[in-house]
């Protein structure tokens, strides 16, 4: 008899009781807090907010919660959120300069003026798994520098001074924005920019790491990596000048690469720029290495590996589109399903005719 | 040299007041590098140009200004339309731009898979000029192919083929098909034989001068081999580095070099 | 009510009014081109990409309080995506929602055309996955959108006569390229070509949302609709041997049902409503007809 093979209303509630349960799991075991998740899990928290595209550490720890972990759909929940906010205005441009940093090293320079900064990182650690952490040890507070420090000046304008670097053009127009501005390639440094710092952590740094393997070669330097708050600035109207209206943790990274000049151009180091929210290292670095292979064609260089080749870096780095759109083939094709099996049925028979005529030929040969 | 007599008397300049495509000083240059400088030259319909010089000489940049495929960085490239205006390539629209190169040009490249596509059929590869100016019968398409294989000499069995399945000179005569199936009046060619063997190459030239003559087409080839000059074509340029060393005839070119670096050309020819 | 108070701290249909107005000027601009694909700033929506968000997108931007919606999926109202995306609605705009074809007012659809004829005044809104029909052809969009702007559709027939020349037919069953307006060539979603046809002259508007490939692209009323072909090889729609099992319907596309693993099979209407429609006016197909005696 025929069952209906169509799911309803019914089924999906059912489905989402079941996923809530699961999300909660045993429930003799305490359910996690927000700011415990924000607080010891910080990492996850700052690539949430930063492929979210929204500095909001408490939501972010709530779609973690939320997402049962899963990073993808939690800054899939964050962007689904953060895309029905009205806009207000638009911030001042940051001075990552003026950063009050936490982290900052450069691999260009043994020394310089601000120090190198170790600050909280993986980096020198034994990766040894530490069975102490199954319970809660006591931590020793962190030793910090004392009072006021000398400002930190940016790697780039101490090579810029020189003139060994090439000058970042602060253009006065009010860069291309990719929530308003449909997506057309080719596509602006900004909007770029933009793009690779929603874009996916791992997709990047694959990209990132075969532009070292050789394909498009870049010759990069970690010129200088930070990590700090900076001042968030709103211009206001009303008073005739800007206001702060709080701080954001950002790690920015500025890579220097070999270029050979051009005929315009004499020989000098180029850049490549990754800027992202919360402390991530990996993604600003990977930012800053595809970001420097996708001005290929605005230095005179040539076109040959995938990290340099725009359409296919900015329209495949975003993780929520691609997610859905590889998860979309779970939903029912039955449709066109029944149109291939009708072509398939059609060419099998035809198949089948041109050989019983062939073989009749034969036989009465 | 019977060739050369028949090549003149297929050339009908008289008739025609103004070139086909007309150069005046096209120069390219790659930062402080010349690609080629200051090059002018006329071509008249029905008329075959050989630009020959060694590798680096600027021939293929030459080639690839002159088809629109590389900008000039100065100079002038003008081309007589259909309507018998002269029109200045680079001020052409890209929709007339395209237009022109896929009716009445076209462009033979060295490599062949360059100038075919690959995974479709030898019939689609020859058919599709003709789709793209609207011909929408199937079987008036299939016929056209098949006509057009037979001409090159490839079995008309093999129409729906793949190139990939093809040997090299196969290749090379089913993209001269794929070009010349909608009657271009200017074909450009670069080193269309390079890369075959010797007795490939022969037959190649032989059918591709039997087509440059039945349809008096008008060609631009460039090559690196005089041999492949002398047969094919009316008139030359000698290139070295970037500049246009010599011009004229190809009999009397060959027969009478000016120029000491086309003498040395010549005699190191003569010499094998 | 409780649906609605729970959603009460987003705008009405889910997206701000700034958005909408973006979406809304693109679809209009759609409109006035017909099959030409428009950029738009897509928005992430709270579906995944792929399930829907450039249709949902077109839906929110052109829903008022007065509309009644249908959504449907593979041609029916009780599939999960369609269920999902019309309780969606119902939660962010509290509209009415219907599953009967001739009292919506929008429909939104993947991969069906209701049987039923639209009518003027109605709106179909399309989900499309892949807006461009050459992108199989040519990978890259610089080079996609400059052949329809030249008008270089030469490709689009190589395809088609490769399919004749392999299977002496065209081989393509969905998403079969259309001409409209004798300027572009269009993807009309991967409806099966059956449905083709109902997209030539329909008295509804047709809109066709594309959220990840951030494109919208409209059928004016009225506007010819040509599927791509060959004179002598001209375009066909799938035929069924049986109507449907069902409520007796012919000339409709039908869904294939396996009853068992020994190769019974039964097939019934895709339109759910169309079916559900029939049946209430007393018409009986082969299976209902036996279980009634």
């Amino acid at each position: 008899m025929y069952v209906s093979v169509k799911g309803g209303e019914a089924a999906i509630d059912n489905a989402h009781r079941l996923l809530a349960d699961r999300r909660r799991g045993d429930r003799s075991v305490p359910a996690l807090t927000l700011d415990q998740i924000a607080e010891q899990l910080v990492l996850g928290v700052d690539r949430v907010m930063s492929e979210g595209s929204l500095y909001d550490r408490r939501l972010a720890a709530l779609a973690i919660k939320q997402a049962r972990g899963d990073l993808i759909e939690a800054i899939f929940l964050v962007r689904a959120y953060r895309t029905t906010l009205p806009r207000f205005g638009f911030a001042e441009p940051v001075d990552t300069g003026a950063m009050l940093v936490e982290r900052r090293i450069s691999a260009c320079y043994k020394d310089l003026p601000g120090g190198q900064l170790l600050g909280p990182t993986f980096d020198y650690t034994h990766r040894l798994l530490d069975e102490a952490l199954d319970g809660d040890p006591e931590v020793e507070p962190g030793e910090t520098r004392e009072g006021a420090t000398e400002p930190v000046s940016r790697i780039a304008d101490i090579l810029g001074g020189e003139g060994l670097i090439e000058e970042e053009i602060s253009g006065n127009d009010e860069p291309d924005d990719i929530n308003q501005t449909p997506l057309e390639f080719p596509l602006s440094r900004a909007m770029r920019l933009q793009s690779l710092a929603r874009g996916d952590e791992g997709f990047l740094l694959a990209l990132g790491y075969s532009t070292q393997r050789g394909y498009a070669r870049s010759h990069p330097f970690a010129g200088e990596i930070r990590i700090g708050e900076v001042e968030v600035e709103v211009f206001m109207p009303e008073l005739g000048f800007a206001v702060p209206v709080g701080r954001v943790q950002l790690t920015e990274c500025q890579m220097v690469n070999q270029f050979k000049g051009s005929a315009k151009v004499p020989p000098q180091f180029t850049r490549g720029y990754g800027l992202v929210f919360g402390q991530s290292e990996r993604k600003a670095m990977a930012m800053a290495l595809c970001d420097r292979a996708l001005r290929a064609g605005e230095l005179g260089e040539d076109i040959v590996a995938p990290a340099q080749d725009q359409e296919f870096v900015i329209s495949h780095c975003d993780n929520v589109q691609a997610t859905g759109f590889v998860e979309h083939l779970k939903l029912p094709h039955h449709v066109d399903f029944q149109a291939e099996l009708g072509l398939v049925r059609t060419m099998r028979t035809q198949f089948e005719q041109a050989e019983s005529a062939m073989e009749n030929k034969e036989a009465a040969e | 040299m019977i060739a050369a007599a028949a090549k003149i008397e297929n050339l009908d300049r008289s008739s025609e007041a103004l070139p086909l495509l007309s150069v005046r000083s096209l120069t390219r240059t790659y930062g402080t590098r010349i690609g080629c400088a200051d090059v002018s030259f006329d071509i008249w319909p029905g008329e075959v140009l050989a630009i020959v010089g060694e590798s680096g000489s600027g021939k293929t940049t030459l080639l690839n200004c002159i088809s629109t495929r590389l900008e000039p960085t100065s100079g002038t490239i003008s081309y007589r339309m259909r309507d018998g205006e002269m029109r200045d390539l680079y001020q052409l629209g890209e929709a007339e731009r395209r237009h022109l190169l896929r009716t009445d040009w076209g462009f033979v490249h060295q490599n062949p898979a360059d100038g075919l596509r690959m995974t479709v059929s030898a019939g689609a590869n020859v058919g599709e000029r003709l789709m793209a100016v609207g011909q929408r019968h199937y079987g008036r398409l299939r016929a056209t192919a098949t006509d057009w294989l037979g001409r090159v000499e490839i079995d008309a069995g093999r129409i729906d083929d793949q190139p990939r399945a093809f040997s090299g000179g196969m290749r090379q005569r089913l993209q001269i098909a794929r070009n010349l199936v909608t009657a271009p009046r200017l074909v450009f060619m670069d080193e269309p034989t390079g890369g075959l063997d010797v007795s490939v190459q022969a037959r190649l030239l032989d059918l591709l001068r039997g087509l440059v003559n039945d349809l008096g087409l008008a060609v631009i080839i460039v090559t690196h081999d005089l041999a492949v000059a002398r047969l094919l074509s009316h008139r030359m340029l000698v290139m070295k580095d970037g500049r246009v060393v010599e011009h004229g005839l190809t009999d009397r070119l060959l027969d009478d070099p000016q120029a000491p670096y086309t003498q040395l050309l010549v005699s190191s020819i003569l010499q094998v | 009510m409780t649906a609605r108070t729970q959603a009460s701290s987003y705008n009405f249909a889910y997206l701000d009014e700034q958005t909408k107005r973006m979406i809304r000027r693109a679809i209009l601009k759609a409109i006035a081109i017909p099959g030409y694909q428009v950029p738009f700033a897509s928005r992430e929506m709270p579906m995944p990409y792929g399930w829907g968000t450039g249709g949902v997108q077109v839906t929110a931007a052109i829903l008022g309080p007065d509309d009644v919606l249908k959504v449907i999926d593979q041609g029916a109202d009780d599939t999960t995506n369609a269920v999902s995306i019309r309780k969606f609605f119902e939660r962010v705009a509290d509209v009415e929602t219907t599953t009967r074809t001739v009292d919506a007012t929008i429909i939104q659809t993947r991969h069906r055309i209701p049987e039923t004829p639209l009518r003027e005044g109605q709106v179909l809104v399309y989900q499309v996955p892949i807006p461009e029909p050459l992108r199989f052809l040519e990978p890259r969009e610089t080079e996609t959108r400059k052949m329809h702007a030249l008008e270089e559709y030469g490709l689009m027939h190589v395809k088609l006569y490769e399919d004749i020349a392999r299977n002496g037919h065209i081989a393509t069953t969905y998403a079969y390229p259309v001409k409209v307006e004798g300027r572009y060539v269009m993807d009309p979603s991967p409806t099966p070509k059956f449905d083709n046809p109902k997209m030539h002259m329909s008295e509804a508007l047709q809109l066709f949302g594309a959220g990840r490939e951030k494109r919208i692209y409209a059928l004016p009323p009225h506007t010819e609709v040509v599927s791509l072909d060959f004179e002598d090889h001209p375009f066909e729609v799938q035929r069924f041997d049986k109507p449907c099992a069902l409520c007796g319907g012919g000339q409709v596309y039908l869904d294939e049902v396996v009853l068992d693993d020994r190769g019974g099979r039964m097939f019934v209407c895709s339109d759910t409503d169309h079916c559900e429609s029939r049946r209430a006016e007393g018409l009986r197909g082969e299976l209902l007809g036996e279980v009634a005696q």
